[in-house]
């Protein structure tokens, strides 16, 4: 097993390499060159001329490339063209807020998500089955900010006027609920139906009618012996899907002008500012590979056929 | 879709099991599916022709809820909303039609290569594949777009290239098992060329994931659409686009609930729909799939 993981660390590896390439290759490709972006069009030719002898524009692609590798390994992002400050400093704050903001609709999602799915699988075919089915269904087809954005028509000013639907500096508390709220809804139905499937076929499985057979108590025969062997799957498609918040955070957070990364990155391609734009994408590439090497390595640690094949 | 359906309808004296598209109809949950989807199309197709204004005429006063004249009041800058609204889908629908479409067809190709060649061409585009599916979809458009330009064919291509390696993943699973087939190996012992193979005696045979995939995957391509248009990455103003109408009223959604109302709620139905038709597909290939394995 821990070849097997190493080879995807491996793989992982590699592909985050290739995404700073795509990363780098794309800025390439915009009209003009940096110092033309930083100084803008009005810029005179000596300064232009001054400003690219500083980025070492004149030396080959291939060397810039090397060059600003370096800086990403060593932590050095870049500065950013629109208020000259480190990427890395000026980033810190945004990271710290989209990972609280996550965080917190992991905590509501899953735990919620897990008990429906169970309960589903226990009233299999029966009305609270087709209806957390169809629930499901229903929200894992809707994008997530369309879902954001029922959820203001609803509960927002507009509606019963329960919560603020723009994040301000000075708002209180409640200001979170209807991000965290979106978040978790989009996270939540694949976990629901992973975990009621893997139920359904663990409540099915020898071991549990054997279990019931000596007459253990169905809360013992749930929790001692059918939920632990749900785990690896779940676990698997809980990953997969903080995965999947990387990316999705970001329609969410400038739906509801959430002072994360995703709301810099919006605002970074308004300006074009390019530094930024590769640190948030370079970062956002970076956890999305992380988490699914994670989810790799739980669905093999989960499989006993894999985890004694090598022993 | 029940046009299609009579295709595999019994007309020879062999009895034959009935289609993937004639099994799929049989749930209730297919046919909701298709009157939804129907419901969107015709309402994006339509519109256009019934629709009282010009989509950029300007008729009330901005954010105007109550106008004379305009039904569902007016947007940001007083144009109709109701009119604006029945202009609007049908840049969406072709957009998320052309991209998924071009992102199953290329996955297919890919995937039926991979699977039939195997060795070395399988593992290239595998790892290929791996590298495309390292970029979530979302910030992979908005990386391309932000420096390029939010063009119509990029964002068609961008949407297309994402799909690509998720449909080839799946299409290559599927022709690994048709390949173990008799047919398969009675076609390359007369010495059929590789090509002819795999178009005649493959393809026909993994249409069932290829239908599921293309109904996933317009799913995804018409939100996906719908988000760059919202974040303003998608079509340009002052094109009547649901994606971009949501962007361009959301800051009057609390006076004007409507310009906001009309396309999220044409989204949440077009999406819910074609997920439904997607999900009676992949029911009815399942129990196709088990019956042949039987």
């Amino acid at each position: 097993m821990t070849r097997l993981i190493v080879v995807r660390l491996f793989f992982g590896a590699l592909t985050l390499w290739a995404v700073s390439l795509v990363v780098f290759a794309a800025t390439q490709a915009l009209p003009g060159d940096a110092a033309q972006l930083i100084l803008g069009r009005d810029a005179t030719p000596e300064r232009l001329a001054a400003l690219r002898d500083q980025l070492n524009l004149h030396e080959p692609v291939a060397v810039q490339y090397m060059q600003w590798l370096q800086g990403v390994v060593q932590g050095d992002l870049g500065t950013s063209f629109s208020n000259r400050m480190p990427v890395g400093e000026y980033l810190a704050s945004p990271i710290r807020s989209s990972l609280t903001l996550m965080g917190l609709a992991a905590l509501v999602a899953t735990p919620l998500a897990l008990f429906i799915g169970a309960f589903s699988a226990l009233r299999r075919d029966r009305g609270f089955d087709h209806g957390a089915s169809m629930g499901t269904l229903v929200l894992a087809s809707i994008p997530e900010f369309v879902v954001g954005i029922l959820l203001i028509l609803l509960l927002g000013p507009g509606g019963l006027g329960l919560f603020p639907s723009v994040y301000a500096r000075e708002g209180g508390p409640e200001q979170w609920t209807l991000p965290v709220l979106t978040l978790a809804l989009a996270v939540a139905p694949p976990i629901i139906r992973m975990m009621r499937a893997t139920m359904i076929e663990v409540l099915e499985s020898e071991y549990v009618q054997q279990a019931r057979l000596k007459g253990l108590s169905e809360r013992t025969v749930l929790w001692r012996h059918a939920a632990p062997n749900a785990i690896g799957p779940v676990a698997q498609v809980v990953a997969l899907q903080l995965a999947w918040l990387a990316g999705g955070v970001v329609a969410i957070e400038f739906l509801f002008n959430f002072p994360g990364v995703g709301k810099v990155l919006m605002d970074a391609i308004e300006n074009r500012d390019v530094p930024l734009i590769q640190a948030v994408v370079l970062l956002i590439a970076g956890i999305y590979i992380l988490v699914n090497l994670l989810a790799d390595a739980i669905g093999l640690a989960a499989n006993p056929k894999v985890r004694v094949a090598n022993r | 879709m029940s046009g299609a359906s009579t295709n595999t309808s019994p007309k020879t004296p062999v009895r034959r099991r009935p289609g993937l598209l004639r099994t799929a109809w049989r749930f209730g949950r297919t046919k909701v599916g298709v009157a939804l989807t129907g419901l969107i199309v015709l309402i994006a197709v339509v519109g256009p022709f019934v629709a009282p204004y010009t989509p950029t005429e300007f008729v009330t006063k901005p954010f105007e809820a109550d106008a004379d004249g305009a039904l569902f009041g007016g947007d940001n800058r007083g144009r109709d909303v109701f009119t604006r609204f029945l202009w609007g889908g049908w840049t969406l629908l072709l957009l998320a039609g052309a991209s998924a479409g071009i992102g199953v067809a290329a996955g297919t190709v890919v995937g039926i290569i991979a699977g039939y060649r195997r060795g070395w061409v399988d593992d290239v585009l595998m790892r290929v594949n791996d590298v495309l599916l390292a970029f979530p979809q979302l910030i992979a458009a908005l990386l391309v777009m932000s420096i390029i330009g939010p063009k119509v064919w990029l964002i068609v291509a961008v949407i297309a290239v994402s799909h690509m390696p998720r449909v080839a993943r799946v299409i290559r699973e599927a022709t690994r098992k048709v390949i173990e087939q008799d047919y398969v190996k009675a076609a390359e012992a007369i010495g059929l060329p590789r090509w002819k193979i795999m178009a005649v005696e493959i393809l026909p045979n993994v249409t069932s994931p290829l239908l599921v995939e293309l109904g996933l995957r317009l799913t995804y391509s018409i939100g996906v659409v719908a988000v760059l248009g919202f974040l303003g990455m998608g079509l340009q103003p002052p094109t009547a686009d649901w994606g971009l109408m949501i962007n361009e009223n959301r800051q009057g959604i609390a006076v004007q609930p409507w310009a906001v109302a009309l396309p999220v709620a044409a989204i949440a139905v077009l999406t819910v729909g074609a997920n439904l038709i997607t999900d009676g597909l992949s029911r009815a290939a399942i129990g196709i799939d088990r019956g042949v394995e039987k």
